[in-house]
């Protein structure tokens, strides 16, 4: 991995695509990723993670090591492909946002409002200690299959609810998710659409999230892109790790099960 | 026994009603407040998976309810400038609230339909509209296209399709310029059509 390498390129691509009519804009992406081979800017994210992971922090100086993902307290390697999943020490589902919140809170110390004054970074900004701790963290799973839990109840009326929530048309548009993604070979402009209600589709989408976005810059997450997706329905803001984000991600990770983990991915 | 496991059942999937669960997830953000969380009558008949059967009965309630509630537009005039109609089809804003209030709605037809066919950057859930003039300017014609933008549920209960006039996305005043941008023969809409 040469850095020098990858920032020269990022910079050309840049170029291209300001040069460019929106029309090109995908055949130009193409062309980048191929510049960009195996390597992803997401890599100097994913060591920011790692370094935030095992630093202490908030009022009680204690780093993230005893933060318990699933598999035990400490344990990251293969943790994310089983998010969502059911955690008895909250009675509820959570995904890898809401259990990072926890794990800040409880053993951090840091007050739910702190945590989510800015979970996901605006446009322009560099990043944010949430962003490159869930890379880090999915990063751990890659080339692992994706195998959210579905045993305990909670897990499998999670994935109901999502399932409903996929569904649920509102606002002055009456756009739901299966609008825009429940259809294969569909596109919004230029933008190719999903079908998330397939395995294939689903499989391919969750798979690749986090992703490092090329057009902004940064790593984003899956919460943020449920987020992003709900203010393109029109809807209010979605909070990160709320009930609904976690059934939404449910859903997604269900329909794709099996299919290996790519992240963090790269995007247009 | 088996009544109170489908009482406990059906309580917890109660709980977890989507409205609800989106009520608890979901704050105010600038002009966009959680009152959009609540659905209509036709939201709430329209938000079934593909799969689940339909009540045929209710849809034809709901169908004939969205065609009464259509206006005629004000002199009869269906038509207004299609110059100002393009703007409006290729304008994707308006009502997110990344959007200035302040600016007028667009229709974002571009998102979902084909209209100039020179306009490389168009969606596909809708159906190319490239031609659509070639239908005539009849009274049927301008009656169905006009309800069909007002409220596309009068014809197609559960279109995917917004209510651009019922939901007032965009004003009479615009949806007389799109009806123009579709139907006028110096529209590029019409222009080079093979
Ligand atoms: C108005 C159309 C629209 C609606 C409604 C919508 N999306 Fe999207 N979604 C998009 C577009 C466009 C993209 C691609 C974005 C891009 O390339 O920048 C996308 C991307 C995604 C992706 C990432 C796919 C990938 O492979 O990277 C996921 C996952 C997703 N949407 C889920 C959802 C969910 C869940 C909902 C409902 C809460 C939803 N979307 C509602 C338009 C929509
Ligand atoms: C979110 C996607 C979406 C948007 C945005 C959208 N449409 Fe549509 N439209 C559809 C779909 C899907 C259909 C086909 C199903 C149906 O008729 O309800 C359709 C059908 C139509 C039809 C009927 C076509 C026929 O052959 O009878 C017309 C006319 C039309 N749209 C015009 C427009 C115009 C004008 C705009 C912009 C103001 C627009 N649409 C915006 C999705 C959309």
């Amino acid at each position: 991995m040469n850095n020098g390498f990858i920032s020269g390129i990022f910079a050309v691509f840049i170029g291209l695509w300001s040069a460019t009519l929106l029309s090109d804009t995908e055949g130009v992406f193409d062309q980048y990723r191929d510049l960009l081979g195996d390597d992803n800017p997401a890599i100097f994210v994913i060591f920011d993670g790692e370094e935030i992971w095992y630093t202490p922090a908030g009022p009680k100086s204690v780093s993230l090591e005893q933060c318990d993902l699933g598999l035990g307290p400490g344990v990251v390697e293969g943790a994310y492909a089983q998010l969502p999943r059911y955690f008895a020490d909250v009675d509820r589902v959570q995904d890898v946002e809401a259990r990072l919140e926890y794990c800040m809170t409880q053993l951090q110390g840091l007050t739910p409002d702190e945590v989510h004054e800015k979970p996901y970074s605006l446009r322009g900004d560099l990043g944010t200690e949430l962003e490159a701790l869930v890379a880090w963290i999915a990063d751990q799973s890659s080339g692992l299959a994706i195998a959210p839990g579905q045993a305990h109840a909670k897990e499998r009326a999670t994935y109901a609810l999502g399932e409903n929530l996929f569904y649920y048309r509102a606002g002055p548009h009456d756009f739901s998710c299966a609008t825009c993604h429940e259809q294969t070979g569909r596109r919004i402009r230029l933008q190719a659409l999903p079908n998330l209600t397939t395995h294939q589709g689903a499989a391919e989408a969750y798979s690749s999230w986090p992703a490092y976005r090329i057009s902004q810059g940064i790593v984003r997450t899956m919460g943020w892109r449920m987020r992003d997706c709900m203010r393109q329905q029109r809807m209010p803001e979605l909070m990160m790790g709320s009930q609904a984000s976690v059934a939404l991600q449910t859903y997604l990770a269900v329909n794709g099960a099996g299919a290996s983990m790519t992240a963090p991915g790269l995007k247009r | 026994m088996q009544l109170l496991a489908f009482i406990i059942f059906s309580s917890s999937l109660c709980a977890d009603e989507p409205y609800d669960a989106l009520l608890d997830s979901m704050t105010d953000k600038n002009f966009v407040t959680v009152e959009r969380l609540k659905q209509d009558e036709l939201q709430e008949f329209c938000s079934q998976p593909r799969t689940a059967s339909v009540d045929e009965a209710r849809a034809a309630e709901l169908r004939a309810a969205a065609l009464s509630d259509v206006p005629i537009p004000s002199g009869e005039n269906y038509l207004g400038d299609w110059q100002l109609g393009e703007k409006v089809a290729s304008n994707g804003r308006g009502l997110q609230y990344s959007d200035d209030p302040e600016q007028e709605n667009g229709g974002n037809c571009y998102a979902c339909h084909q209209l100039d066919p020179s306009e490389v950057a168009y969606g596909n859930l809708g159906p190319s509209l490239s031609g659509y003039g070639a239908r005539g300017q009849s009274i049927v014609m301008l009656q169905y296209t006009w309800t069909k933008l007002w409220n596309t549920h009068a014809y197609n209960i559960c279109s995917h399709m917004p209510r651009f006039g019922a939901a007032g996305i965009l004003t009479e005043q615009q949806l007389r310029d799109v009806m123009a941008f579709l139907f006028d023969p110096n529209s590029p809409v019409n222009r080079s059509q093979p």
